[in-house]
């Protein structure tokens, strides 16, 4: 159907995966570097029999997120970090109904109005909370415009199945830049529990409710906690991606994700034929964190250099999966820049 | 024997948690009038506020979803384009739909989302123990204004149905009190209507309803009617303030 390789920007190539996945509302409220996404969906979504709305805040963009997916439907919105910071409130809610839908950050720098460059900085904001109260986001990052494209098809199944909000967390550079791709196919038809809890209208069946108060006195909301626990705990078993780049006999082993992931995947093979022994773990999902893989290959005679587009966020996982096994160190850039080859691999030579 | 009173079948049985003399339990009991009347229980979808009215799931007998502070027209909006044939209504009180979700009505009323709106002024805000609200009137007491509210501090209470008016997208704006036995038949009227104008699809509708909250106006029930009828509709005057329906 699609087996054609197309030229596109992540923005846009994110926006009509969204459309294969069979999302038929979005709600988005302008700002950079998404921009294309809101645009491409204002003239694709009619096309579809869709509904594409322009909020008037990120605040009312979420909710109307959270209005769609109570009434059964898949949908999806996009921001960029600001917007995720209004969006907080809403999300923390929809986490709370348990109702599935796709949010994408396409980060920029930070904090404040920081600047539109591409950033790294809003890891802890994904995957720690954010919102208030005991939650989870499920968060996917690719690294590649076609990456980008596949996981937004299976955000859509994996929020439906878990009936959990999934975050799709991108960056300026796959945000803004065109990459070949074959645009992915519809989801697998994976067995989706039905939408037996949606607002339809209380025909033949008894009146549902769409809630996050729990008043009563009998402990209902440490039990609701307690549910909620145990969701995440089977994703955590159920639900985990990553890539491994040479790490058997990695001396030093490389960790990163989406776009420095990328940077820090081309110094492998340079430095190889210089016979240092590097290699990569790249997580995929953010939420739930591949920390066993890490934990099985730190010892006393691995290094580990975690790179990052922020100040120091991820690392903070790493060292906690490391568990003291073996030292980890840290290489980041903020502002907008991306630590280039010369300066991981002289990085990588200071700490061999 | 003829059965000339019993319980809507769009409410449960449940035991309502308000307050004596409250207006809350009057106005769920004519939206669920109204909704029987229409025959429409099996297709109507109700956003229950941030405030005492949450827990109107409990009283209703129809699918009803919670929002956050302020956002119930944003998620009505949500529900009502994904079901535009099903009535979709929000229920709102003053520090909702006037504070903190000012933007969210104005630009859902601006949208003519074909929705109808609920909104109960009480000129406080109830569940938090009685702060100030946007309606709240000139000198009155509340714990946030314990010396009385004065413009020069918090401003002039707002009237929500003039604000609304001057937008394209409402189409009815009516106001209305439960303070008489007349006034709550013309408030059943008027919700009743603004379901009517969403069944036609006429666009957005709101019904201000006028409503005592005896408990933060440290009233009895009975002053507390007395104080709607005399005071709160000189400021907030009752009747239709907007109906373009029979416009094209």
């Amino acid at each position: 159907m699609h087996k054609k390789k197309v030229l596109m920007k992540g923005n846009e190539a994110i926006a009509e995966s969204a459309i294969i996945a069979g999302c038929r509302y979005y709600f988005g409220y302008p700002i950079t570097p998404q921009n294309e996404i809101p645009a491409y969906m204002s003239w694709r979504m009619p096309q579809v029999g869709g509904v594409f709305l322009q909020s008037e805040s990120e605040l009312a963009a979420i909710n109307m997120v959270f209005g769609a997916s109570a009434a059964g439907a898949r949908v999806m919105t996009s921001t960029s970090s600001p917007g995720i910071s209004l969006m907080m409130e809403g999300i923390s809610y929809i986490a709370s109904a348990e109702l599935p839908c796709v949010i994408v950050n396409m980060m920029r720098g930070g904090p404040g109005l920081g600047n539109i460059a591409p950033a790294q900085s809003d890891y802890f904001q994904s995957t720690k909370g954010g919102g208030h109260g005991d939650y989870r986001l499920i968060v996917l990052a690719g690294n590649s415009v076609q990456e980008m494209a596949n996981l937004t098809v299976e955000a859509f199944d994996l929020a439906d199945y878990y009936r959990n909000p999934v975050l799709l967390l991108g960056d300026g550079i796959l945000g803004q830049m065109s990459e070949p791709l074959i645009l992915p196919e519809p989801p697998a038809n994976k067995k989706l529990p039905p939408k037996d809890w949606a607002l339809t209208g209380a025909k033949g069946r008894k009146k549902n409710v769409i809630r996050t108060l729990w008043l009563h006195p009998e402990n209902k909301l440490e039990l609701h906690n307690v549910n909620l626990y145990k969701k995440y705990e089977k994703i955590k078993k159920e639900l985990l991606k990553y890539e491994t780049y040479l790490i058997d006999d990695a001396e030093i082993v490389l960790i990163a994700y989406g776009t420095s992931s990328r940077a820090a995947k081309s110094v492998i093979n340079k430095l190889r034929d210089e016979n240092i022994k590097v290699g990569l773990i790249r997580p995929i999902t953010l939420w739930p964190f591949p920390e066993k893989i890490i934990n099985n290959i730190a010892n006393s005679k691995r290094k580990f250099l975690v790179i990052e587009m922020s100040m120091g966020q991820m690392v903070e996982d790493v060292k906690l999966a490391v568990a003291e096994k073996s030292p980890v160190y840290f290489l980041g850039r903020a502002g907008g820049w991306i630590p280039n080859e010369e300066t991981i691999i002289k990085k990588i030579k200071e700490i061999k | 024997m003829k059965v000339v009173f019993k319980r809507p079948e769009s409410m449960t049985e449940n035991r309502m948690h308000y307050c004596p003399g409250c207006g809350h339990s009057i106005v769920h009991r004519l939206v669920a009038e109204v909704v029987d009347e229409l025959g429409i229980r099996e297709k109507i979808i109700g956003i229950a506020p941030v405030g005492c009215a949450v827990l109107a799931y409990d009283y209703w007998d129809f699918d009803v979803s919670e929002a956050p502070h302020g956002r119930p027209p944003a998620v009505a909006t949500g529900i009502k384009r994904v079901h535009p044939d099903k009535v979709v209504f929000t229920y709102q009180g003053d520090g909702d739909l006037a504070a903190i979700g000012i933007a969210e009505i104005i630009h859902t009323a601006n949208r003519s989302e074909n929705i109808s709106v609920i909104f109960i002024n009480n000129t406080v805000y109830g569940m938090t123990g009685g702060q100030m609200a946007p309606t709240t009137l000139l000198n009155q007491k509340t714990t946030t204004t314990p010396a009385g509210r004065t413009p020069q501090v918090a401003g002039y209470p707002i009237k929500v149905c003039e604000l609304l008016s001057v937008l394209e997208g409402s189409k009815y704006l009516e106001r209305t009190a439960v303070d008489t036995p007349a006034n709550i038949l013309k408030t059943k009227k008027a919700i009743k209507k603004a379901f009517q104008i969403q069944i036609e699809k006429k666009g957005f509708s709101l019904i201000e309803i006028l409503s005592a909250c005896p408990t933060n106006w440290g009233m009895t029930p009975k002053e507390a009617v007395k104080h709607i009828s005399q005071n709160l509709v000189k400021y907030f005057p009752l009747g239709v303030i907007k109906d373009t329906t029979n416009e094209n």
